[in-house]
């Protein structure tokens, strides 16, 4: 492995390192930068088709005027769009959209924590079942998954069932909040183990062991210790939880109903559904990926490098 | 930095060039609704017809429908005598599949789209001209369903089933005897008062009917403060309503999750004779009124299979293929030839086929021209 593998030929050799003619230097240079530029061309073509050129197109939409029979008329170009974004009825969604994000967050939190906890302190073999374990929900689809969960909540599904049985009658969970954040939970519950696993696995116990000698009680060295040597780890997978959550679609689709509209179904109702207001879907898309990028940039400026 | 803003001003260039153009298609011209039917030259021949011979195909079909509206065995039959494939999916309401036809992509070659929506696709140019010669079966189609108002002569569509918009039951919840009221979706002493909830169609000529019903308005209403009106009664009615659905009105109420739902004469139906205890649930046609529906079948004017779907109209209007249709949808017929194939069992349910008393208190949908928008905002916003 440790063997350095030879370069294969080019046509271009880059020039011997060691004293060089300026001119050279300047020559081999380039050279580098243009195969740079050559390996990362499909990467380049792949953002700009893929991810740049929708997004502008999205943009451009976003000041766009909607007709009176429904259709985008590019031209006669305004904010109107843009207006209608402090509307209460979107307020109270994107307001819905936090909160549910912000539980399901704290919920995947809560759960996965222990859970890697113990994942981490496994001997190797045990570890990697339990790891290809979380692992497998990933290798069937996600909307069938999704689907099972409503048999799942389902007025005579177990759930409701085991709490009628406990006492709880009348109790109904599909088509409400909770059952939206049951999904997500379950859906984004990987994301969260696993950056938490990796940073609880880099912990040195001896560290912890050393409070413990210091006369730390047990929940005292977890906080002033194993908490905040983790934090990169629980910061990571609680990103990971919320972006997809606050931006979730299917779920809230198909678990969701009356009450339950998140920024993702609303935008989507404006493309495909009934509603057929393309500039202010639009202009509901560029706003949420500012408001995030915004979100994002002051998180990394505030030390967030330290990941 | 030189290259990052290159790179942003080709990116820019593409972007304005892929879109210098009005999306979907030319925007409609103005409908004249009082001389809809003076548009129509009387000549009686189809300028742009596909010209396609009876029963020829060009290729596979791709089949836009209502989902559980067609018995997958005709559509086997379909396949083996003509030797191409037919693809469906799916669509939840008339506005989703504009919807999905003004953004592209859906490459539809037959859709069904409903009366109304018809006469909008038309407005819009969408449809294209049917060849009448390659559907000698238009012979089939009853005399009232001959010549619309919103397609007179069929020029654009061939009426592929018609039925009725109205309110599954479920009799343990609400007792022996509900009234057959729109009072079940909206009332807050009926509905409100329910040993669970409903649901409602995510329609939003179809929602918006059903509240300007109950309120005792013109369901074709273009008047902006009762729109407004029937808003309201939508919104204040979510308190009691679980979802908003086009196709599980009917799965919900028999699996218990709503007790009473908003939906289609033929879905509630299918599903009522299919459960284990049919007589628990009733289907009523409101006192009110109620919509009544014909559904179309007509060809995209950039279809890529036009005969294939020439062909397809034809064959679903031959009486017995018909018949079969409606044996399975539990949705009345407009082919006159079917009747005689059509189980007794259907054709003397007066929720199917309604008497002439109840009939009186049908009315169909129209276009409304620019208030559609109105009717879509409205609803978009009272869903909430």
């Amino acid at each position: 492995m440790s063997t350095i593998v030879t370069p294969p030929d080019l046509d271009e050799q880059p020039a011997r390192p060691g004293r060089l003619p300026p001119g050279l230097e300047v020559k081999a240079e380039k050279a580098a930068s243009r195969r740079g530029l050559f390996i990362g061309l499909p990467a380049y073509v792949y953002l700009i088709l893929f991810f740049a050129l929708p997004l502008a197109i999205v943009v451009v939409y976003s000041f766009a005027t909607r007709s009176v029979t429904g259709l985008t008329v590019l031209g006669d170009w305004n904010l109107r769009s843009y207006g209608r974004l402090t509307d209460p009825l979107v307020l109270r969604i994107a307001w819905r959209s936090t909160w549910i994000a912000t539980f399901t967050t704290v919920v995947s939190l809560v759960v996965a924590y222990p859970f890697a906890y113990y994942l981490a302190t496994r001997p190797p073999k045990v570890r990697a079942i339990l790891l290809v374990l979380v692992m497998i929900p990933f290798w069937s689809n996600f909307l069938a998954r999704t689907f099972a969960w409503r048999l799942l909540l389902s007025s005579d599904g177990p759930f409701v069932r085991l709490m009628e049985f406990v006492g709880y009658t009348d109790l109904r969970l599909l088509f409400t909040p909770t059952a939206v954040v049951l999904g997500l939970v379950y859906g984004y519950l990987p994301f969260m183990i696993l950056p938490l696993y990796a940073s609880i696995e880099r912990l040195d116990h001896s560290l912890v062991e050393a409070a413990r000698d210091l006369y730390a009680s047990g929940w005292e060295a977890f906080r002033k210790v194993t908490w905040p040597l983790t934090l990169p780890g629980v910061i990571a997978g609680s990103i990971l939880v919320f972006i997809p959550s606050f931006g979730a679609y299917v779920t809230p689709e198909i678990l969701g109903g009356t009450g339950t509209t998140m920024l993702g179904n609303y935008i989507g109702r404006q493309f495909v559904g009934t509603a057929s207001d393309w500039p202010f879907g639009s202009a509901l898309s560029v706003a949420i990926l500012f408001v995030m990028t915004i979100a994002a940039m002051a998180y990394f400026r505030s030390g967030g490098k330290n990941l | 930095m030189k290259r990052r803003w290159m790179v942003a001003t080709v990116v820019l260039a593409v972007t304005l060039a892929a879109c210098g153009r009005e999306v979907g298609g030319d925007p409609a011209p103005e409908p004249d609704e009082d001389t809809t039917v003076d548009e129509t030259p009387d000549d009686g021949e189809a300028p742009e017809a596909a010209g396609c011979e009876v029963g020829e195909v060009d290729g596979d079909l791709l089949f836009g429908n209502w989902s559980e509206y067609m018995d997958p065995d005709l559509v086997t039959q379909f396949e083996e005598e003509y030797g191409v494939n037919v693809t469906e999916d799916f669509y939840t309401s008339n506005e989703a599949l504009l919807a999905q036809i003004r953004a592209g992509g859906a490459d539809f070659d037959l859709v069904v789209p409903s009366d109304y929506m018809v006469e909008i696709m038309i407005g819009e140019g969408i449809l294209m001209e049917l060849d009448h010669d390659a559907i000698p079966n238009m012979a089939n189609v009853a005399s009232e369903f001959a010549d619309p108002p919103y397609d007179p002569g069929l020029r654009y569509s061939m009426p592929y089933q018609w039925g009725t918009t109205g309110i599954g039951v479920d009799l343990e919840a609400t007792g022996d005897d509900p009234p057959a009221s729109w009072a079940l979706l909206f009332d807050p002493d009926v509905a409100g008062a329910l040993p669970g909830q409903i649901s409602i169609l995510d329609d939003p000529r179809e929602g918006m009917a059903a509240a300007l019903f109950w309120l005792g308005y013109d369901l074709n209403t273009t008047d902006e403060g009762e729109l407004q009106e029937a808003a309201d009664v939508i919104e204040e009615a979510r308190a009691w309503t679980v979802t908003y659905t086009s196709d599980q009105y009917a799965e919900l109420l028999l699996t218990g999750e709503t007790v009473v739902g908003h939906g289609y004469s033929g879905g509630f139906l299918d599903s009522f004779w299919g459960a284990d205890d049919p007589d628990r649930y009733t289907y009523l046609i409101p006192e009110e009124g109620a919509v009544i529906w014909t559904d179309n079948m007509s060809i995209l004017a950039d279809a890529s299979s036009p005969c294939t779907a020439h062909t397809f109209i034809n064959f679903i209007l031959d009486a017995e293929n018909g018949a079969q249709l409606t044996n399975f949808t539990y949705y009345a017929s407009p082919n006159a030839a079917s009747t005689e194939f059509i189980e007794d069992e259907i054709t003397q349910d007066p929720t199917i086929y309604p008497t002439d008393e109840v009939r009186q208190n049908l009315f169909f949908l129209e276009s409304t021209g620019e208030a559609e928008i109105l009717y879509t905002d409205l609803f978009t916003r009272a869903q909430g």
